[in-house]
C-alpha cells in the first residue's frame, strides 16, 4: 500500500541528549497548548495524554498497536500513540480527539458519526474519527473499497463498520 | 403543535457528543488525585502449584507500594455461588477466587498484584517477580478431555438441566425417511470489547466507591459486598460509560474485588485495568466445543427427531456450558427430541456468556444440518423451514407470546432476492470467484429477570424531567431509548427529558444481559413515568384552581406537558408553580410475570448471506448480508438496526475469523492478542441490510419489547456456512471456516 509515511519521529543519525531513566521534564504541544510534564522516558504518548495530561479521549484498547483506539496525529500524521514514546514528540504538534472540534462546533466527521450512528459503545470512536478525518484529508476515501482498506487499522468490536463508511462518505460528498 | 410519540423515532444517541469528542469517561478515566496503579500477574503454567514467589526485586523498585500474592492477600469473606447476573444476586464469573492458596488451575490465573505510583513502574515491577512452580500436565483440549467426560445434572450456573428430552428420540429417528448426521467443532471465542475491563477503587473510611466496566452496577455491588464482607449500603458502583462487553462484563470477575482489596492495602485509590492479553484469561470466554446433531425427517421434510449432543471443557469449579441446545430444541415442530451436555474438567477458568451464548453455536449446527436436509430431500430451504414452523413451543406446548418468523422469512427473502435461486452448488462463477447464497433461521429466548426492576421519575417546575435507573449503557443505546420511553410515559417532549444511569445510588436494575435490558428497563421506566403522570393528573383534578378541577382522571390525556380533558387544560409547569412546588417525583417498579405463564417467549428472525469463494486461495468474502427480525416493539429503529447489524457481523466473525486455541502441552492460549485473534475489521464487513418486522406482544413486558442485542448473531454464521457450501459444494463443519478448509 502506498501510504504517505509520516515524517520520522527522530532523525536518523541525530545525537540526542541522554535523559532518564528517572522522570525528566518534557514539553509537549497538544491541541495547540504547551504542556509541561515530568515523566520517565519510557512513558508512551498514550499514557502521557491519559495519565498525566487528563486527556482521556485517546483510548487504550490493546497497548500493542493492534486496535487503533489510541490513534492521534503528530504533525498532522496518524500515529498509534501506544507505540510512540511521549518524549519523541517534543517539538511536534500533537492533535487528539479533544482538539478536533472548533469550540462547540463539531468537526464534520464527528457530526457525521453521530448522524450515521457510526458507533455504539464509543470506545474505539475517537481513534476511528482521527483516522477517518486524516484519510479524508489525504484523499484516501475515493470509494468504499479504499475506505475499507484505509480504515481497517481501527477495530470496532460493535461492528459499526458500514455506518463508519457511511459517515466518511457523507463528509466526502459534503452531504 | 403536539409532539409525535418518541418511541419508535430514529433518534440519535443522547451520548453521541461526549463519545465523539472524547469527553465520555470510562472506568479507567476517572481523575482521582493520588490514584495508584495495579498490575495483575498471571500464572505462566496451566496446572500445578506455586512453590515460591521472590518479590524482592519488585519490591525494591522505586514507587512500588505493594506486592500482593497468596502469601499476603487477605482471605475473602465468602465465595458466592455462580448465578447468572440476570437473577439480580451476587454473580461471580466462577466459584473460585484467586490468591487464596498456592494451587494453579489454569494459565493466566491471577497469582499476584503489583501496585505502584505509576503504571510504568507497576508493569516493570510485575515483570521482576520470580515465580517458581511445580508443574503438572494440563488438560485443555477436547482430545485431552474426551475420555473423562461426564454428564452434568445442571449447567449454566444451575439454571438449566444437563439433559432435555421429549417424545421418543429412537423411535423418531427410526421412522425417518431421511437422516442427516453431522459433527461440528468450534474453536474457543473471546469477547474482546475494545475497552479492557477496568475497576478503579476508592475507599473513604469503610465506604467504597468502585468505577467499574460492567453490564450491571448492582451485580458488581452485590458480588464485591459478599466477597469482602462489606455492607451493601457502603458500596457504591458507578459505570457511566462502558466500552463494550458482549458478555465479558456480564459476570463480575475477580479483578473488581481485587482492586478494592489492593486499594485497602495501599491506602490509596487504585486503578486496576486488564491488559489485552489478560482479557483472554480473566473474564471468561466461549468454550471450545463439539456438537453432534442428527435430524430425522419424513420424505416431505417434516422433522421426526432431533438428537443434539455437545461436548465441552469446563473449569475445576463449575459445571458451565453455554446452552447450545436451547433455541435449537425449540424453533421447529418436532415431537421427538434429545439434547445432552457432556463436560470434562479442564485447566481453564469457567467459561461464560458470550453474545448469543449457546444460541449462536447451537443454531449453527441445526441450521447447517437443515440445509443438508433440504438438499437431500430436494426441498427449497425456506420451504423446509416453513413445513416445520410451529406456533407453540414444542417442549411446553405453550403458544409463542408473539412470533413473526414467517414474515421474517418472507420479507428477508424479498429484500435479499432469494427467489429463483438455483439450489445446486457450484453453479455461479464470476471470474475466479465462486458465488453462493445461504439462509438460516434465527431465534433468541426472551428471558425475564427474577426481581422487580425499578426506576424513578422527577418533574421540575421548569418543565424538565429527570428519570433514573441504575443500569449502565455499554453501547446498547439504553440511555437514548429510555429517554424516549420516559418522554412518552410522562407525556412530554423528548428533549425535555434526561435519563440518568450507571450508578447503584439509583433505583435497582438487574444486569442488562441476555437481550433482556430493553424490555425490563423500559418496563421500569414506563412504570415510573406513568406513575408520575398519574400523580400529577390526580393533583390537577383535585386542585380547585386548576381548569381540570373535578375532571375524571381517566379522561385526561397529556401531550407536551399539557394535561387536557375535553376543552379544559392545565400544564405540569402551571400546576407545580401555582402550588409553589419545586418538583414532583414518583417511583415505579415492574415485576416480571411468574414463570408459570402459559406462554413461551422467543425473538425470531431470518438470515441471508452471499459469499464469494476463491477456490485456488481458499478465500471467502462475504459480499452482503440481509437479516429480518421480529423483536416486538422497536423503541428506536436507528439504534436497533445498529445492534442487529453488529450481531450479524459477529456471525461473520464466528463463521470465518474468530478462534482461540490452547497449546496442548502448555495449556496456554496460543494467540491472546488482537493481532492473532482475528475479529472482523472494516475490510471484512460488507454492507448489511436489516429489516425490522414489528410484532405486537402484550405478554413479554408492558411495552412489548423483546430485545435486539443477540438475535442478530444467531443463524448468521449458518447462513454464511450454507452459502460457502452453495458456492463450492463443500460442507465445512469446523468453525471458523479457514483457508485450509477450502483448498
Amino acid at each position: 500500500m502506498s501510504a504517505q509515511s509520516p515524517a520520522p519521529l527522530t532523525e536518523r543519525g541525530q545525537v540526542l541528549e541522554e535523559r532518564g531513566p528517572g522522570p525528566v521534564a518534557v514539553t509537549l504541544s497538544v491541541n495547540g497548548v504547551e504542556r509541561s510534564l515530568e515523566i520517565e522516558p519510557r512513558v508512551s504518548l498514550l499514557d502521557a495524554l491519559r495519565e498525566h495530561l487528563d486527556l482521556t479521549g485517546a483510548k487504550k484498547g490493546c497497548d500493542q498497536g493492534t486496535c487503533g483506539a489510541c490513534t492521534v496525529w503528530v504533525d498532522g500524521h496518524r500515529v498509534l500513540s501506544c507505540l510512540t514514546l511521549a518524549m519523541t514528540c517534543e517539538g511536534r504538534e500533537v492533535t487528539t480527539i479533544e482538539g478536533l472540534a472548533e469550540g462547540d462546533e463539531l468537526h464534520a466527521v464527528q457530526q457525521a458519526f453521530i448522524a450515521e450512528d457510526a458507533f455504539q459503545c464509543g470506545y474505539c470512536t475517537p481513534g476511528q474519527i482521527m483516522s477517518a478525518a486524516a484519510l479524508l484529508k489525504e484523499g484516501h476515501a475515493g470509494d468504499d473499497a479504499e475506505i475499507k482498506e484505509w480504515m481497517s487499522g481501527n477495530i470496532c468490536r460493535c461492528a459499526a463498520y458500514p455506518h463508519i463508511r457511511a459517515a466518511i462518505r457523507a463528509v466526502r460528498d459534503g452531504a | 403543535m403536539t409532539t409525535a410519540p418518541a418511541i419508535g423515532q430514529p433518534l440519535d444517541r443522547v451520548d453521541g457528543r461526549p463519545k465523539v469528542t472524547g469527553t465520555a469517561r470510562y472506568s479507567a478515566e476517572i481523575p482521582i488525585p493520588g490514584t495508584a496503579y495495579a498490575c495483575l500477574v498471571g500464572s505462566r503454567v496451566a496446572s500445578g502449584r506455586i512453590t515460591g514467589i521472590d518479590a524482592s526485586s519488585a519490591q525494591a523498585e522505586e514507587g512500588v507500594l505493594a506486592v500482593l500474592t497468596h502469601q499476603n492477600l487477605p482471605r475473602i469473606a465468602e465465595q458466592p455461588p455462580l448465578v447468572p447476573s440476570l437473577a439480580g444476586t451476587a454473580a461471580p464469573g466462577q466459584t473460585f477466587f484467586p490468591m487464596q492458596d498456592d494451587i494453579v488451575h489454569y494459565a493466566g490465573q491471577h497469582i499476584a498484584i503489583v501496585v505502584a505510583d505509576t503504571w510504568e513502574r507497576a508493569q516493570h515491577a510485575a515483570s521482576l517477580l520470580r515465580v517458581s512452580y511445580e508443574e503438572t500436565p494440563p488438560v485443555t483440549t477436547l482430545e485431552q478431555g474426551r475420555d473423562q467426560a461426564y454428564e452434568p445434572e445442571r449447567i449454566f450456573g444451575g439454571w438449566l438441566p444437563g439433559r432435555v428430552e421429549r417424545g421418543n428420540i429412537d423411535a423418531g429417528l427410526a421412522e425417518a425417511d431421511a437422516r442427516v448426521e453431522a459433527t461440528f467443532t468450534y474453536a474457543a471465542n473471546n469477547h474482546n470489547p475494545i475497552e479492557p475491563s477496568c475497576t478503579t477503587a476508592e475507599w473513604d473510611g469503610d465506604e467504597l466507591v468502585l468505577y467499574d466496566s460492567t453490564q450491571g452496577v448492582n451485580a458488581t455491588q452485590l458480588t464485591v459486598a459478599r466477597l469482602l464482607g462489606t455492607p451493601l449500603s457502603k458500596i457504591r458502583v458507578i459505570g457511566h460509560y462502558v466500552g463494550g462487553s458482549f458478555g465479558s462484563k456480564a459476570m463480575i470477575h475477580d479483578h473488581a474485588a481485587l482492586a478494592a482489596m489492593a486499594a485497602r492495602e495501599v491506602g490509596r485509590p487504585v486503578k486496576l485495568a486488564l491488559s489485552r492479553e489478560q482479557m483472554f484469561t480473566s473474564v471468561g470466554h466461549r468454550e471450545e466445543q463439539e456438537q453432534e446433531i442428527v435430524l430425522g425427517a419424513t420424505r416431505d421434510g417434516r422433522l421426526t427427531g432431533i438428537r443434539h449432543h455437545k461436548l465441552s471443557p469446563t473449569s475445576h469449579f463449575d459445571d458451565w456450558a453455554e446452552p447450545s441446545i436451547g433455541v435449537a430444541s425449540e424453533i421447529y415442530a418436532c415431537p421427538n427430541y434429545q439434547g445432552v451436555y457432556r463436560l470434562f474438567r479442564a485447566n481453564t477458568m469457567t467459561p461464560t456468556f458470550m453474545r448469543a451464548p449457546g444460541e449462536a453455536s447451537g443454531m449453527l449446527a441445526l441450521e447447517c444440518a437443515m440445509d443438508e436436509l433440504a438438499q437431500e430431500l430436494g426441498v427449497e430451504p425456506i420451504e423446509l423451514r416453513l413445513r416445520n414452523y410451529t406456533d407453540a413451543s414444542p417442549s411446553s406446548g405453550h403458544p409463542w407470546s408473539s412470533s413473526g418468523l414467517r414474515e421474517c422469512y418472507r420479507r428477508g427473502a424479498a429484500r435479499f432476492g432469494w427467489e429463483g435461486r438455483d439450489p445446486r452448488p457450484g453453479m455461479r462463477r464470476e471470474g475466479n470467484w465462486l458465488i453462493g447464497t445461504g439462509m438460516a433461521s434465527a431465534g433468541y429466548p426472551v428471558a425475564p429477570p427474577a426481581n422487580p426492576q425499578r426506576a424513578r421519575a422527577r418533574l421540575y417546575a421548569d418543565g424538565t424531567a429527570l428519570v433514573q435507573a441504575a443500569t449502565p449503557d455499554f453501547g446498547t443505546g439504553v440511555a437514548t431509548v429510555m429517554t424516549q420511553v420516559a418522554a412518552d410515559g410522562l407525556g412530554m417532549p423528548v428533549d425535555r427529558c434526561r435519563f440518568e444511569n450507571g450508578d447503584t445510588d439509583l433505583p435497582n436494575i438487574a444486569a442488562a444481559v441476555g437481550s433482556a435490558g430493553a424490555g425490563m428497563i423500559s418496563a421500569a421506566v414506563h412504570s415510573a413515568a406513568t406513575a408520575l403522570r398519574n400523580q400529577l393528573i390526580a393533583r390537577a383534578v383535585a386542585d380547585a384552581n386548576s381548569p381540570l378541577h373535578g375532571a375524571n382522571p381517566v379522561d385526561v390525556v397529556v401531550r407536551d406537558g399539557v394535561m387536557t380533558a375535553g376543552t379544559a387544560s392545565d400544564s405540569y409547569v402551571d400546576l407545580l408553580q401555582r402550588n409553589v412546588q419545586p418538583d414532583a417525583e414518583a417511583s415505579g417498579a415492574w415485576s416480571p410475570p411468574a414463570g408459570d405463564a402459559p406462554y413461551a417467549m422467543m425473538t425470531f428472525g431470518a438470515q441471508f448471506a452471499e459469499v464469494a469463494v476463491d477456490p485456488e486461495f481458499g478465500l471467502v468474502r462475504v459480499r452482503r448480508m440481509t437479516g429480518a427480525f421480529a423483536p416486538g416493539r422497536v423503541l428506536n429503529p436507528k439504534l436497533a438496526r445498529s445492534q442487529l447489524m453488529g450481531g450479524m457481523l459477529w456471525g461473520l466473525g464466528q463463521a470465518l475469523l474468530e478462534a482461540n486455541y490452547t497449546h496442548p502441552r502448555t495449556g496456554r492460549w496460543a494467540n491472546a492478542s488482537l493481532g492473532e485473534y482475528l475479529v472482523a475489521v472494516n475490510a471484512d464487513a460488507p454492507d448489511v441490510d436489516v429489516e425490522l418486522v414489528e410484532v405486537e406482544d402484550d405478554i413479554v413486558n408492558p411495552l412489548g419489547v423483546k430485545g435486539v442485542g443477540e438475535v442478530g448473531q444467531v443463524g448468521a454464521a449458518a447462513a454464511i456456512a450454507n452459502a460457502v457450501w452453495h458456492a463450492t459444494g463443500r460442507r465445512v463443519r469446523k468453525m471458523p471456516i479457514t483457508i485450509e478448509d477450502l483448498l
